[in-house]
């Protein structure tokens, strides 16, 4: 019985192709935007995530700075006033894991012809656990090389790459600021940071060789800022509070002073651009979403004109025994065929232009199982939801009015 | 021992609501067809016959009286029963063939067949079977528009008797065929009710084709003015209304 009336609805929508393919073409591009969008927008998510993975998770970031001299609001970082006592100090703390005090600056290397300017980091060992960044060969600097301040650098793969080309810079000598720096190890690639900069393009160097060595400080001991991993998620709260109460303790401020000091939250930075992509591909979705919803009533709207045109047919086939539920069984199941076709094209066009636009840009691009079954679902619900009225209305039709229509 | 009617009517009324008010159409008809009759109904315009006809089809309903269909009665049937009785009781023969002109000639004459919920195979077998009785067999794969009115109608009447009805009605069967293709279908009309015993209730307006039939019903005003054999009817039927 369904067999049969599918091979009907199968000739109804080929007497009118023309017509069937423009109500069709309302569902393709309804289901081919909503899954093209929905992989751009996780596409961006995914982005984001992985950036914020590579940035090291629970993580602040403590900077010095802020000071007020005579009326004069100083920037934040302007003044050195964390030290590595200071470092020292906080990994005291509950909950807290790792610290790294840094100072950053920038350097020319050179090694053999190449030479190439970038950030170096000098900081400790603790660095790489922060920053949840392994080694893709060679080994890190120990805490005995902050204790000796030794000329040892670690390479980022953008500066091992300028520098090296194929050749394996595992202990080579390079110079930074025309002193030797030997080359203990390659740090792993991390890509791009949540603004766009080359993560990649550092190197590190122990804090105290930095601070000695190639940068000297105007004040002895002190680092520019210290990165501080907490626990979990949960004490991170707890964690700033002791955090804040330890170094102005240390700092001697006095109750009511500002701090010379700002401690931020990284990671709830981080988690607001998850939610602001996230956002975002909700509401790609949901303006694509209006596009499959303009495609049903499209399929609405034909169905009740092909309904009145076929008036005559209706009446006939009750004349010869269809039964009210046949009539609408046999409109229902056009409006589904339609937007289940239009369904499986969209989909197709819509990996497909996904993937386009992967190929033609550097966005990236997720096309995941779900979106493609939800706009499955969702296109055979808009042909079953926008069928039926027509269908129903055909099927409530009188027989003698129908067979009368001319 | 007693055959029972296929078609038994008592007090038939029917109306029409207009603006105007009330229209009656059809007043106090009464009529009882056993089976294997040939019944003629005949009548002017306005007479109230295609209304009638339209009644025993069980497609319109009346708006007071008693139509026993073999044996059942038709007001207390839900749509759904109605539409078996359609599919299963009746087949109908219209003026205009009311072929669907987008399916195969095996398509359409296998169509009744679909609402009684006959499986692929019956139906192709039926079908063929049913061409073949009409003298169709080797069209059953073109479209209605490629044959002629005649073989059309024969398409119609195999249709009707894809379900082996026990009742044919056949509303101005040959109104749009020329006189040679009338007297074929009729014809094939006059076989199926002597050969196979099908009754069959006719609507027609001229003489000659009312001339098939045993019976004749004579309508006018919404009543009926003869009924009785066909060789005693010439009165009738030439008698000005």
């Amino acid at each position: 019985m369904i067999y049969a009336m599918l091979s009907e609805a199968w000739v109804a929508m080929g007497a009118n192709r023309l017509r069937t393919f423009l109500t069709m073409l309302g569902m393709v591009i309804g289901v081919s935007a909503v899954i093209l969008m929905l992989a751009i927008g996780q596409g961006t998510q995914q982005q984001v995530q992985a950036s914020i993975a590579s940035m090291g998770s629970n993580l602040f970031i403590i900077l010095s700075g802020s000071v007020t001299s005579g009326g004069v609001r100083m920037g934040g970082g302007a003044t050195p006033t964390l030290t590595l006592a200071d470092a020292t100090a906080l990994e005291e703390l509950p909950g807290v894991v790792a610290v790294a005090p840094t100072t950053p600056g920038t350097a020319q290397l050179v090694y053999g012809p190449n030479n190439w300017s970038t950030q170096v980091n000098g900081s400790t060992p603790s660095f790489l656990v922060v920053r949840d960044w392994r080694l893709s060969s060679g080994l890190p600097f120990t805490d005995s090389d902050i204790r000796s301040a030794t000329r040892v650098a670690l390479l980022g793969q953008t500066v091992a790459t300028n520098l090296f080309g194929d050749e394996d810079p595992i202990g080579k000598t390079i110079r930074i600021k025309n002193s030797p720096y030997v080359v203990l190890g390659v740090l792993a690639a991390k890509g791009q940071s949540l603004d766009g900069r080359d993560q990649d393009d550092t190197v590190v160097v122990p804090v105290t060789t930095a601070q000695r060595k190639l940068f000297g400080s105007q004040f002895v001991g002190t680092v520019r800022f210290i990165m501080v991993q907490a626990e979990s998620g949960e004490v991170m709260p707890a964690v700033e509070k002791s955090m804040n109460e330890l170094l102005r303790q240390r700092h001697r401020i006095h109750e009511g002073s500002d701090n010379d000091f700002s401690v931020r939250n990284l990671t709830a930075l981080a988690n607001t651009a998850a939610e602001t992509a996230k956002v975002m591909s909700l509401m790609l979705g949901a303006i694509a979403s209006v596009s499959l919803l303009v495609g049903g009533i499209g399929i609405m709207n034909i169905m009740l004109v092909s309904v009145t045109e076929r008036t005559r047919e209706i009446g006939i086939r009750m004349a010869i025994g269809a039964r009210s539920r046949d009539i609408l069984l046999q409109f229902l199941l056009e409006a589904i065929i339609i937007s289940v076709i239009g369904c499986l094209i969209g989909v197709i066009l819509g990996i497909g232009g996904a993937l386009a636009v992967s190929k033609a840009t550097d966005m990236t691009v997720v096309v995941t199982l779900g979106p493609i079954l939800m706009a499955f679902a969702v296109a055979a619900s808009v042909g079953v939801f926008f069928g039926y009225y027509p269908a129903h209305k055909a099927a409530g039709m009188r027989p003698i009015d129908a067979l009368r229509y001319q | 021992m007693s055959v029972e009617p296929v078609i038994l009517i008592e007090h038939l009324y029917k109306e029409y609501q207009t603006d105007a008010g009330a229209v009656p159409v059809l007043n106090d008809v009464a009529l009882s067809v056993m089976p294997g009759e040939f019944v003629a109904i005949m009548g002017p315009s306005g007479s109230g016959k295609s209304t009638f006809m339209n009644i025993l089809g069980c497609l319109d309903i009346p708006t007071s009286g008693r139509y026993l269909l073999n044996g059942r009665d038709v007001s207390a049937q839900s749509p759904d029963e109605l539409a078996n009785l359609r599919n299963q009781v009746i087949g109908f023969v219209f003026q205009g063939f009311n072929l669907l002109p987008r399916a195969s000639i095996e398509d359409n004459v296998a169509l009744p067949l679909i609402y009684r919920g006959a499986d692929r195979g019956e139906r192709i077998a039926r079908a063929g079977e049913m061409l073949e009785k009409v003298g169709l067999a080797g069209h059953r794969h073109s479209h209605p528009n490629q044959i002629s009115g005649g073989q059309q109608q024969r398409v119609a009447i195999a249709r009707a008797l894809v379900n082996q009805p026990r009742l044919i009605l056949a509303d101005e069967p040959t109104g749009n065929l020329d006189t040679h293709t009338s007297e074929e279908i009729m014809a094939l009309f006059r076989e199926l009710n002597q050969r196979d015993g099908i009754t069959i209730v006719l609507v027609t307006h001229e003489p000659d084709i009312a001339a098939s039939a045993q019976r004749l019903v004579r309508l006018a005003d919404g009543r009926i003015v003869y009924d009785g054999p066909m060789s005693l009817a010439h009165a009738a039927i030439e008698a000005p209304a």
